[in-house]
């Protein structure tokens, strides 16, 4: 009874609200998606889009992927799309080069861009200069794919970064992806370009989660190749990295900021076109620039950015000259110790940023 | 009146016409065709080989014989041009071989699919371009086939990808088009050639195994002119029995010289895969006007250096010699 008379002496705009049933709106958890997972929907995305694409390479079928980046894709796409070869890059590479001057759309996966140089030639003499040398005639949708740079533990011949190597050809375009985001977006714009792209992606990043935004999440979303994204917007210096050492500079960064320096951190994405615009545009603001990659300094991308810097506008709003901070120039050691101090580590992205502001 | 018009016009006429009896005699032995014997091809790795006898019809004599002399005097007049530093760097050159090129060309569809290596004249024109275009291509010219951009070693027609630089590259290319082939599911075939040089190349191995791990449709063609460069084959090869080093893919040793011989040894191998007094000078006139188109003809403008770096793209500026000199891009 009392329970009952409870009820009734409620006051009306919680009865009506019990009556009204409405629903309490919380913000979704970010979707977090590893690097791995990101590169994996883009191709399934576009194998599903376009019959013509397929993938080839060693154990990229039923293995799932020797890094499992091709986890699932033999199960849904069968023997004609997803292809096992025999260890024998200079053979497949030239046989997906063909297979592109006959009009399918192939991705060609080293396991890693070590063994590219194997294949090298196809890459480069068959791939990258055929629209040229054919005057327009012969084009050649073909995308390269696979992990480049320093991994762990893996020595001197299996950690090679080849950006520059790659970068420095005309008629190749070459794109280095940091995060989820970053690689989805890129590997789709690569294999809808009709030329031939080098996308180079790093095997330490493939388990990494990133909080993937929802536009990512669209089967058309496309990062546009050669150009870059500030990922950090700063006021003294100019960061410009590619790939994992984006992360370090963000580091870096990070640290620096209590310090009252604020660091403006660019991932370039793409190697090849590079947008300079941006880093100039970032340079003229800051008026300090710091180059960060994990590949050997002689005739590197650092040395490139440098060199363009002086030919452009933003030369003469440098304060102090640009620094570059690269691998060590020594094939890369097996030792703990000696591997990690042969790539770059957020202390020596620190202090090269602290030397170029003079602090 | 009418008499004397007659008388005439038969005067004429007897005048323009050859004596009635060679007529006769001449119409009497036109034979429409005609059967040959041909060389037997070895085998290996195989029951039967192509057949060894074959019917040549005077349609297709005819037209062979055109195609050849052309590919000939091209490549005369190719040498007379190269040796007159008008045409530059590399010119190889495959007079002598026409029976292969033709012969291969007789043997296949136009939706075929062919690849080779640098010696390519002979097999553009088979494949569809003109005379002039490939000679202005030689010469570098804008009128070329490429724009004057690949040279000798870099001409393209529909289903025919080169004219290939690098020794042996041609042949995983190939191997790929098959792929491609098989793909489409068109029952089209690649012919993918190499040299008894390149025969060597460790690449050519790995496209052997993969094209029949895969069971592409491709048809690996040697043409072995006994020197790879400028090393005989037997100071170059371990075994110079190019067609039994596919291993586990049949081969025919077939006689290159004899364009029926080639012509039936390439439909068999397609069968298997899915399976000059008038003309003369009409020859010599077609070589004539096209060298004198290519000796003339401009060279692609300067502004063009830049263009057909990527394909599909916005137009955007390429870097010169130095930084202030800059070339537009355009695909």
């Amino acid at each position: 009874m009392a329970a009952v008379s409870g009820l009734v002496r409620r006051p009306l705009g919680e009865v009506s609200g019990l009556l009204k049933r409405r629903f309490h709106w919380t913000a979704p958890a970010a979707l977090q998606v590893t690097v791995r997972d990101a590169i994996n929907q883009g191709m399934d995305e576009e194998l599903e889009r376009d019959e013509k694409v397929f993938l080839l390479g060693e154990e990229v079928a039923q293995y799932d992927g020797a890094y499992k980046v091709s986890r699932g894709l033999w199960k849904k796409y069968g023997d004609k799309r997803i292809i096992d070869t025999p260890i024998s890059e200079m053979g497949f590479a030239g046989i997906a080069v063909g297979a592109a001057m006959a009009g399918l759309r192939p991705i060609c996966e080293f396991m890693t861009f070590n063994f590219s140089m194997q294949a090298i030639d196809q890459v480069i003499n068959s791939a990258a200069k055929t629209y040229y040398m054919s005057g327009g005639l012969q084009s050649v949708p073909i995308v390269f794919r696979g992990p480049n740079g320093a991994s762990a533990g893996v020595a001197a011949q299996h950690s090679q970064c080849f950006a520059a190597w790659y970068g420095h050809c005309p008629g190749l375009k070459v794109v280095s992806p940091w995060n989820s985001e970053d690689a989805k977006g890129l590997i789709k714009s690569a294999i809808r370009d009709n030329n031939p792209v080098v996308v180079l992606e790093n095997e330490l990043m493939y388990g990494v989660p990133f909080e993937f935004p929802p536009e990512a999440q669209s089967k058309d979303f496309l990062i546009p190749i050669g150009k870059a994204k500030i990922e950090r917007q700063g006021t003294h210096i100019t960061v410009v990295s590619h790939s994992r050492p984006v992360g370090h500079c963000l580091e870096a960064a990070a640290v620096l900021s209590k310090e009252g320096v604020e660091c403006e951190v660019i991932n370039m994405r793409t190697i090849r076109p590079m947008d300079m615009e941006t880093i100039e545009a970032s340079v003229m603001k800051t008026n300090h620039l710091v180059t960060v990659e994990g590949g050997w300094p002689q005739f590197g991308v650092g040395a490139e950015i440098c060199a363009r810097i002086m030919e452009g506008p933003a030369f003469n709003f440098l304060d102090a000259p640009a620094v570059r901070v690269t691998g060590a120039d020594v094939p890369m050691p097996y030792a703990k110790i000696l591997e990690d101090n042969s790539i770059p580590q957020v202390k020596d992205i620190i202090f090269a940023i602290k030397k170029t502001l003079n602090i | 009146m009418r008499k004397m018009l007659a008388a005439v016009s038969r005067v004429l006429s007897g005048a323009s016409q050859k004596p009635a009896s060679r007529v006769l005699v001449a119409s009497r032995n036109f034979a429409n065709d005609a059967t040959f014997e041909i060389k037997k091809c070895d085998l290996h790795r195989l029951e039967e080989g192509p057949p060894v006898t074959t019917v040549l019809t005077r349609e297709d004599g005819l037209k062979y014989y055109r195609m050849m002399q052309t590919v000939r005097r091209m490549e005369l007049k190719a040498d007379q041009l190269y040796k007159q530093k008008i045409i530059r760097g590399f010119c190889h050159l495959c007079d002598g071989q026409e029976a292969c090129c033709v012969g291969l060309e007789a043997g296949i569809n136009p939706t075929d699919h062919l690849i080779t290596a640098y010696r390519a004249h002979g097999f553009t024109f088979t494949r569809g371009l003109s005379v002039r275009e490939i000679l202005a291509e030689l010469t570098g010219r804008k009128g070329g086939c490429a724009k004057g951009k690949g040279g000798s070693m870099h001409m393209y027609a529909k289903n025919f990808y080169g004219g290939n630089g690098i020794v042996g590259a041609q042949v995983p290319l190939g191997a790929g088009i098959a792929l491609a082939c098989k793909y489409n599911g068109k029952d089209e075939v690649c012919l993918t050639l190499y040299g008894d040089g390149a025969a060597n190349q460790g690449q050519i191995f790995e496209a052997y195994n993969m094209a029949a791990l895969w069971k592409l449709p491709c048809i690996f063609i040697c043409e072995n002119n006994r020197y790879g460069m400028g090393t005989s084959v037997e100071r170059a090869a371990a075994s110079t029995d190019y067609y039994k080093r596919g291993d586990f893919i049949p081969g025919l040793r077939v006689d290159g010289m004899d364009i029926l011989c080639v012509r039936e040894a390439t439909k068999f191998a397609a069968a298997y895969c899915r399976s000059g007094k008038e003309i003369d000078v009409e020859v010599r006139k077609e070589i004539e006007d096209a060298a004198q188109f290519a000796t003339a003809d401009p060279e692609p403008p300067l502004e063009e250096l830049g263009y057909h770096i990527y394909s599909s793209d916005p137009p955007f500026e390429v870097r010169g010699a130095n930084q202030w000199i800059k070339f537009k891009s355009v695909s």
